[in-house]
């Protein structure tokens, strides 16, 4: 099949962007995205054009690492699928494809497709863990957790950090990504002690970022790949609200 | 060289703790003293990064991914092996260690997978209280599957994304420290070099992937985390950005690198679809606890399978494996499947593949259950294939996976340059010639989490390391020789793509050192490389310039180096007269074509010693004795 990309191109994360037209010919509907890409990067550099960069590794779902706008969609028109998983056959031969980078204010761009999704890993760092050092855990079995909640908190925990809910959103909010996180660790026993506190430092941290406010657009449930539900916000917000209430009773313990 | 393993002495059972006990330790105030450069994020790094922080060290990690999530272990599906019997099935710690040791074909050390089987039931508490979701049962309790190579249920799992969740933790413990201060974290960086002084490891060499700028990191000690190399097969289950460069660049400054030539075939993966094709997609092992493997009985039966009737199939592997069937080790089951695709029987496009069938379980448990088990399995294969397994049998094939060979180390995971140790994949032991199912999430982590944050105290503690800086003419030496190297790239201006040669080296690997290997094929290959690596170097073309973001740039660096071991591999899988796990040689079967092993002359861990380009390797052997479990043939009937 034949298809006409036009991608964003942009030398350096000073430098002005543009979209470009590249005429894709001959290619398999059983490819997937990536590997089509991959394919114009050849014939790019056999002409001695520079090929596209764009971020990828395990191509299978898995590492988020992939994040292309596609038609002005995260990670293109599949529900909950990942761009390394998304196939040709998936369109249609002669479609004209737009191809941009994840476009928000706490997401820079580095080179072309590829932008720097690290405020992501602070808002982890604020407290998106359970302190338990290497070495001073009891017998697994000595923690009962009934099924639905392990499987709740599972739905939640499958989140793969790609960026697409913040892509998504008009707001360029982290909420779902931070709410999934906060509703993993806040469902399990092992999570309580720090619930609150956790709560209060990710939200922050969002801010500090630059991440927008969630006002429940819902564009972030759309484009999850792993159909991460927006519940988990709301339990986020619900969380929050209460470590403000609570707060100097233990929460404010730690510094921030 | 001088290869010393270490092992403790007295029984096997009590060789870590006495070990534990006898070495030496750092005073607590002491230990911000020192600074460990820990070059990976994945299940090994991360998990000792943040150990060694907690400890009071001041770390420095790299990750040439945007952020320590994505590394490879994340993608690791099935579940992490820990011998709790908490299934009363007869499990201890002394079946695991025994499954390991003949799992691996006895190429692997006792000691070290005794302390790999106590450690793995201390790995699921430190897991489980860091909040990873394991299944459970309905009372809460943690749940258990069986896995290929074992007939009891000891592997624990969360649905098909257990690296994931793992890593997770092992992450979040990571950023918890980054957070705190005692890590710094250095993502979208790669390393280039060791810098070695006065014969102990002291740093590192890195490229910044963003910027370009080559830099000096100066450390009292070094681990390597960084994984496997089966990138060298070009197409293979790795995430594309794995590599081998760290390892390799290590072993060029003096560290052994053992047993080369172990690569583990994966046996459940989809199979090849085109020439286009940019990796191969690992299907759960977990999968054949309810899928039934066969093929048709005729050659050439390109019926649909639903039209072959039972009569006219065959279950190969309960065939010929009649105790452990569908579960059957990996190499057992891979090679198995290529015995039936050379016989012409192999189904779907091309002949290579065998079918992954689910209806016997479907009709006996429903396909509510089969979805709950392995729903996500199921999605994953429907859309990269286009076929729906819940109706069709999958299509399946063995696919290179994990690499057992790496560098070697010692019982305290030191490699033969005092003071860089290498941990997980990355190292060579443990699994000997085959890893079984749910080991290397295991391996992994008790490297990370328990070994090391050990025994790196003992190194520190007894080593007498001289201050030395960034400006010390050795790691400006260094430097100097990568930023020379990365520009040669750039200056070469040849025709032909970087992935172009990648490929071609993959294909000559795949065919001549990959599911089987005869001494003819080694010997094209070891003609075939060096003339491609020369190529390579004269005609390879890589764009843009060494001070951007370079895709080009990263992927030719790599390929130089795997161009480099896969003649290493071959030269390994060559002298090595025997078949096992792993490595199967034709010259070396039974007369019903299993792998036969020459205990004789080959229970020794090859340990190969860098001795200058385009010059033979020096070999050095580490006997493997084996006073436990008794050297016997594998068997699986």
């Amino acid at each position: 099949m034949n298809l006409v990309l036009h991608v964003w191109r942009q030398p350096g994360p000073a430098a002005k962007g543009s979209l470009v037209r590249y005429d894709v010919q001959d290619v398999s509907p059983d490819m997937s995205f990536l590997e089509m890409l991959d394919v114009l990067n050849e014939r790019l550099m056999q002409r001695g054009e520079a090929p596209i960069a764009f971020d990828h590794d395990c191509r299978e779902g898995i590492c988020g690492a992939c994040s292309l706008m596609i038609n002005g969609v995260a990670h293109g028109p599949n529900r909950g699928t990942a761009t390394c998983q998304l196939h040709l056959r998936s369109f249609r031969d002669g479609d004209h494809i737009n191809v941009e980078p994840w476009r928000a204010r706490a997401f820079p761009v580095i080179r072309d497709l590829v932008v720097n999704r690290s405020a992501l890993d602070r808002v982890i760092a604020a407290g998106g863990y359970i302190s338990a050092p290497t070495g001073c855990a009891p017998d697994g079995n000595a923690i009962l957790i009934p099924k639905d909640v392990v499987d709740t908190a599972m739905d939640a925990a499958q989140c793969i950090g790609c960026g697409a809910c913040v892509a998504a959103c008009p707001n360029g909010s982290a909420s779902l990504f931070t709410g999934a996180k906060i509703a993993h660790l806040g469902l399990l026993p092992q999570g309580q002690p720090e619930r609150l506190d956790r709560a209060r430092r990710m939200v922050r941290q969002m801010d500090i970022e630059g991440f927008g406010h969630c006002t429940l657009y819902g564009e972030c449930q759309e484009a999850c790949p792993k159909e991460i539900s927006i519940d988990t916000i709301t339990r986020m917000n619900r969380d929050f609200l209460r470590a403000s209430l609570v707060a100097g009773r233990g929460a404010t313990a730690r510094s921030d | 060289m001088e290869l010393k393993s270490g092992i403790p002495t007295g029984p096997l059972e009590l060789k870590w703790d006495k070990h534990r006990f006898e070495m030496k330790l750092v005073n607590p105030a002491n230990k911000r003293k020192y600074t460990i450069i820990v070059v990976g994020s994945g299940l090994a790094g991360a998990s000792a990064a943040a150990s060694l922080s907690e400890l009071g060290y001041n770390v420095k990690c790299f990750c040439f991914q945007d952020s320590p999530r994505r590394a490879h272990s994340i993608a690791a599906q099935g579940g992490i092996n820990a011998a709790k019997n908490y299934r009363n099935d007869g499990d201890s710690i002394y079946r695991l260690f025994y499954d390991t040791v003949k799992g691996g074909d006895f190429r692997a050390r006792e000691a070290n997978v005794y302390r790999l089987a106590q450690i793995s039931v201390e790995i699921i508490d430190q897991c489980v209280a860091q909040g990873v979701p394991f299944a459970r049962e309905y009372g809460g309790l943690l749940a258990n599957r069986s896995f290929g190579g074992a007939q009891v249920s000891r592997t624990f799992y969360a649905r098909g994304q257990t690296g994931q969740q793992l890593l997770l933790g092992a992450y979040q413990a990571l950023e918890k420290e980054i957070a705190r201060g005692g890590v710094t974290m250095y993502p979208r960086t790669e390393m280039l070099d060791l810098v070695v002084i006065d014969g102990r490891a002291r740093g590192i060499v890195t490229r910044d992937m963003v910027t370009g700028a080559i830099e000096a990191h100066v450390a009292d000690a070094i681990v390597l985390g960084t994984g496997g190399y089966g990138n060298v097969f070009y197409l293979s289950t790795n995430a594309k950005g794995s590599n081998v460069t760290a390892i390799w660049r290590a072993h060029k400054r003096g560290a052994a690198f053992a047993n080369p030539c172990y690569t583990q075939i994966h046996p459940t993966c989809i199979p090849v679809s085109g020439e286009y094709q940019s990796k191969l997609t690992l299907m759960s092992e977990s999968l054949r606890n309810d899928g039934r493997v066969w093929v048709p009985k005729q050659p050439g039966d390109s019926r649909r399978p639903d039209q072959i009737p039972e009569a006219e199939r065959d279950y190969y592997l309960e065939r010929r494996y009649p105790s452990f069937g569908n579960l059957a080790p990996r190499d057992i089951a891979s090679r198995a499947a290529k015995a039936v695709c050379d016989e012409g029987r192999g189904v779907g496009p091309g002949g290579l593949g065998v079918y992954l069938d689910f209806a016997d379980a479907i009709r006996r448990l429903g396909a509510e259950t089969i979805r709950e088990r392995y729903g996500n399995l199921f999605e994953m294969y429907q859309r990269i294939t286009d076929e729906d397994p819940y109706r069709m049998p999958m299509r399946i094939f063995p696919a290179v996976h994990y690499t057992m060979g790496g560098l070697w180390v010692d019982y305290n995971l030191m490699s033969t340059i005092p003071g860089l140790h290498v941990i997980g994949e990355a190292n060579f032991s443990d699994h000997g010639a085959n890893r079984l199912g749910a080991s290397a999430l295991m391996q992994g982590l008790a490297d990370g989490y328990f070994v090391l944050p050990n025994t790196i105290s003992d190194y520190l503690a007894s080593a007498r390391l001289e201050k030395v800086d960034a400006d010390h003419p050795e790691f400006r030496r260094v430097t100097g020789e990568a930023a020379v190297r990365t520009r040669r790239f750039l200056e070469i201006k040849g025709t032909r793509t970087v992935d172009s040669f990648h490929r071609e080296l993959g294909r000559i690997m795949w065919d001549k050192c990959g599911m089987a290997r005869n001494a003819a094929g080694l010997r094209e290959a070891l003609e075939r490389i060096p003339a491609l690596r020369e190529a390579f170097w004269r005609t390879v073309n890589v764009p843009g310039s060494d001070a951007e973001l370079n895709q080009a740039l990263e992927r030719a660096g790599r390929v130089a180096d795997f161009l480099e071991l896969g003649e290493l591999m071959c030269r390994d899988a060559l002298h090595r007269e025997e078949s096992c796990g792993g490595h199967f040689r034709e010259e070396h079967q039974t007369e019903d074509g299993e792998a036969r092993r020459n205990d004789e002359e080959f229970a020794y861990v090859a340990a190969w010693e860098y001795t200058g380009l385009e010059r033979p390797p020096q070999l050095h052997r580490e006997p493997l004795e084996f006073e436990y479990v008794h050297l016997a043939q594998r068997s699986y009937k």
